[in-house]
């Protein structure tokens, strides 16, 4: 296109390629990327390293996919949200239908890609990941359910199982328990978020836990969740996945875990609002960490018993 | 009448082309590589003569 077109063609807002970039949620995908790289991991299979590499990046890029698509449906709330206004949609440097465009193409290309490159298993679980972030939790219950962060949470929580099955082309117990934590995780995460996050999800009209049940109730469900998590994360020590390091770890974040949890439950708004929400902040935080030492534990177990020391036996 | 080529407007078409030519490379030398280790691997076994005679 020639300089002389610009005034009739051209955008002041135009898109640099990070605002595509942007699109696919680059901070979720690194969770995503950190978490299957255990699965493929934990694995008891040799995969070649190079598609080993291929497949964590497949995932990945399929979970990018499901973050463009989610932006392409939830563009209107994300222009009442403080937290989301700047994304590349509500920004308009990124049209809705480019978004749309780019979310279906990379999710077509990750899942053939990956089928191709492991089997098919690992294929059909990543269209089933994307399909139920996109569809299941963004199009129908985000906006219907104030569970819908415990849904949206299994969509997150798949990315270990699909490097699992990557590497062993089968299922088995062990990636469901890596499922299992970050299905239970994600739940007191967000809604630690949604209590300091106040108005956001009442100005966006989703059904967040704060606005339908109130945030007393959301404080006690924080609370359950993590004593849930709790055993659920110290118990995974003592399966195939676990091993001394790995139940040091959840023993000692699960504690930490569960007195933030507990001071949430006993605190009421007053008290929050004094300082600013700052225990809910701080169990964020900590929340962020908490996931990461459990998966880094598991790859730890899971590197040691190549030299015959992992695990229990 | 014409921009100059330093425009803001041209560096951010630039990034775009840029990005969009490194992805597109970065594609290619996936695919190159996955070829090579799934060959290498012995995931695809070429068909030898003999069963191709007898499968005639």
């Amino acid at each position: 296109m020639s300089d002389a077109s610009y005034s009739i063609t051209a955008k002041d807002d135009e898109a640099s390629f990070g605002d595509y970039f942007a699109l696919l949620k680059p901070r979720v995908m690194s969770l995503v990327v950190f978490t299957a790289f255990v699965g493929l991991l934990a694995a008891p299979e040799d995969l070649n390293p190079f598609v080993g590499f291929c497949a964590i990046l497949f995932i990945a890029v399929g979970g990018g996919a499901s973050g463009a698509l989610n932006m392409w449906w939830d563009a209107d709330i994300d222009r009442v949200m403080k937290r989301t206004r700047k994304r590349p949609i509500p920004s308009g440097k990124v049209t809705g239908d480019e978004a749309l465009a780019i979310g279906l193409t990379l999710s077509v290309f990750s899942v053939v890609l990956l089928w191709l490159a492991t089997n098919a298993l690992a294929g059909a679980m990543l269209a089933f990941t994307i399909f139920f972030y996109v569809v299941i939790y963004t199009m129908w219950l985000k906006r219907s359910t104030p569970q819908n962060i415990v849904i949206g949470g299994a969509a997150g929580a798949f990315p270990p199982v699909i490097g699992w099955v990557a590497a062993t082309g089968t299922m088995s117990i062990e990636p469901w328990l890596m499922f299992a934590l970050t299905f239970m995780w994600t739940p007191p995460h967000f809604w630690a978020l949604a209590l300091f996050m106040r108005n956001d999800y009442d100005d966006a009209g989703v059904p967040m836990l704060t606005v339908t049940h109130g945030r007393r109730s959301t404080r006690v469900h924080i609370l359950v969740y993590t004593i849930l998590l709790a055993a659920l994360a110290i118990g995974t020590g003592f399966t195939a996945l676990g091993g001394p390091v790995y139940l040091a770890t959840a023993v000692v974040l699960n504690a930490i875990f569960l007195v933030g949890a507990w001071k949430i439950f006993r605190r009421d708004e007053a008290m929050s609002e004094a300082d600013n929400f700052a225990v809910e902040r701080r169990f964020f935080r900590i929340s962020l960490i908490y996931l990461f030492a459990h998966f880094l534990a598991i790859l730890v177990e899971a590197a040691l018993r190549l030299y015959g020391l992992g695990g229990w036996a | 009448m014409s921009f100059r080529v330093t425009h803001e407007l041209h560096q951010r078409r630039r990034s775009r082309n840029l990005g969009v030519g490194l992805v597109l490379a970065a594609f290619i030398a996936i695919i190159f590589g996955l070829t090579v280790a799934k060959v290498s691997s012995g995931d695809f076994v070429a068909t030898q003569p003999q069963q191709q005679e007898n499968s005639r």
